[in-house]
């Protein structure tokens, strides 16, 4: 029924509506999705990293005077081969029987007193970072299988948005890293190669390149996304 | 298999470990690595594709830091080396969710800042204002059973860092959580409402449009206190550990 209104502007309005009663809308106020709140965005650490994020056992991933106990080092470079100054490299991995310092570890906890699995290391000493811990053991691999010995890496650094994720390996590992799923699943030998520690005196060293720098040979390390 | 080594032959396993999944945030609302106008990412940010990493036990896991690494004075930066620190005076304060909403307790949360003038204690940063002789822009604290912290500092100020010709960085204060897992790791920055630099600074506008809001805090009038401090809110949210995937299969299968 229309309006009696005298502007025919009124009058013509139109009164159809396709609404059916039951069927939910947009809008409606019924919440039919489940709770999903939005991440907060990562930023950069800056240069002043090291006014918070500083501890005097960083490096420790393993309680100091633990026997066996190693250092994995290297250096961080960018794309034009140079050192990074002002990075900070983060490790985390399990203990040598192949378990984790965490409560989310299924199999239970660590065997190695002291253990925590995880440091943090800044390249202020020439861009170069050092973690002292123990190798660690294979680990499942979730579909009965197993992943080589391996650290998970972050970097941090100013220039970097978000973090950047790699993984050490170990070059003494031939046979366990030939049926690394995760490395398995690198294009090439020259993608694993990036990511390969090899032994040291006092551990094993392995540098991260940032970038390409064709001038001076150095290959972009595999970064991951997690 | 407890007390074999790394060097033993290890049997394949009975069954799949069943582990957490952590989801993904879209690209669309994810900072980028590198930003065209942010200098330094220009010889820093990796060139190539990154390689997905599905999620197995060493993503699911990760250190777990708490009340062993804080003390009390550490949630208190304007009380430092035996004197108050200059500045505005504020409380921040805010709650730590993963995206699925639930609170993440007992977690260390890291920050360090500018001091009031806008200068870092730190030998890089030599731009002429002032150090505070008690301030040293270092705060610590844990997460409570519910998920909350709380700390007081000083407001920082805005700072030039030579990015781009007369380039202010907006008041910030830096964060660091770990949450429960190697996939929650966080590093990120928390801006004051309605900064007036926002719009020049690279850093900020990284951030996808549709994000931005979850990096500013909250000016909180109910939390000030009468007589003594301006409160901030700011809620931090880290991925969760929902099986909705978000994006088509990169999220990480664990079996
Ligand atoms: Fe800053």
């Amino acid at each position: 029924m229309s309006s009696p209104h005298l502007s025919p502007l009124v009058r013509g309005a139109r009164e159809d509506n396709d609404r059916v009663p039951g069927i939910l809308r947009r809008g409606s106020g019924f919440l039919d999705e489940p709770l999903r709140l939005g991440t907060t965005p990562s930023a950069t650490v800056g240069p002043y990293l090291a006014i918070g994020l500083t501890w005097p056992d960083g490096p420790n991933a393993v309680a100091e005077g633990t026997p066996g106990a190693i250092w994995l080092r290297g250096r961080v470079f960018d794309g034009n081969g140079d050192l990074v100054p002002d990075a900070m490299v983060e490790t985390w991995q399990a203990d040598p029987d192949g378990r984790f310092a965490h409560p989310d570890d299924p199999r239970g906890a660590v065997t190695v007193p002291g253990f925590r699995g995880f440091a943090r290391s800044d390249t202020v000493d020439g861009g170069a970072y050092a973690v002292r811990t123990l190798k660690p053991g294979p680990v499942p691999d979730g579909a009965g299988g197993w992943q080589a010995p391996h650290v998970d890496v972050s970097v941090f650094a100013r220039g970097l948005l978000d973090r950047v994720v790699t993984r050490i390996y170990f070059a003494d590992e031939a046979e366990a890293n030939a049926t690394d799923p995760v490395l398995a699943a690198l294009p090439d030998d020259d993608a694993r190669r990036t990511l390969i520690a090899r032994p040291s005196e006092d551990g094993y060293v392995l540098d991260v390149h940032l970038q390409d720098c064709t001038a001076k040979g150095m290959v972009e390390t595999v970064f991951f996304a997690v | 298999m407890t007390g074999t080594t790394s060097r033993d032959p290890r049997p394949p396993q009975e069954s799949a470990l069943v582990l957490p999944r952590y989801g993904r945030e879209p690209e669309g609302s994810r900072t980028p690595v590198a930003f065209p106008g942010y200098r330094s990412t220009g010889l820093r940010a990796p060139l190539r594709t990154p390689v997905d990493l599905p999620h197995r036990l060493t993503e699911v896991t990760g250190p777990v830091l708490g009340e062993d690494r804080v003390t009390a004075a550490d949630a208190d930066l304007t009380l430092r080396m035996g004197g108050e620190a200059q500045g505005q005076r504020i409380i921040v304060y805010g709650r730590v969710l993963d995206s699925d909403g639930r609170p993440v307790p007992h977690a260390l949360v890291e920050v360090w800042q500018a001091n009031a003038a806008g200068r870092y204690r730190h030998v890089v940063d030599n731009w002429p204002a002032p150090l505070d002789p008690h301030f040293d822009g270092l705060g610590r604290v844990v997460t409570d059973a519910l998920g909350r912290y709380e700390f007081t500092t000083i407001k920082p100020g805005a700072y030039p860092w030579g990015n781009h010709h007369n380039a202010w960085r907006p008041a910030h204060i830096h964060f660091s959580l770990f949450g429960t897992a190697f996939t929650q790791r966080l590093v990120t920055q928390m801006y004051f409402p309605d900064d007036s630099l926002f719009g020049q600074d690279p850093i900020f506008n990284a951030i996808p449009p549709t994000a931005r809001h979850r990096a500013i805090s909250r000016f909180d009038l109910e939390r000030t206190q009468d007589n003594w401090a301006l409160a901030y809110q700011w809620d931090i949210v880290l991925r969760g550990t929902d099986q909705t995937p978000f994006e088509t299969d990169d999220d990480g299968d664990v079996a």
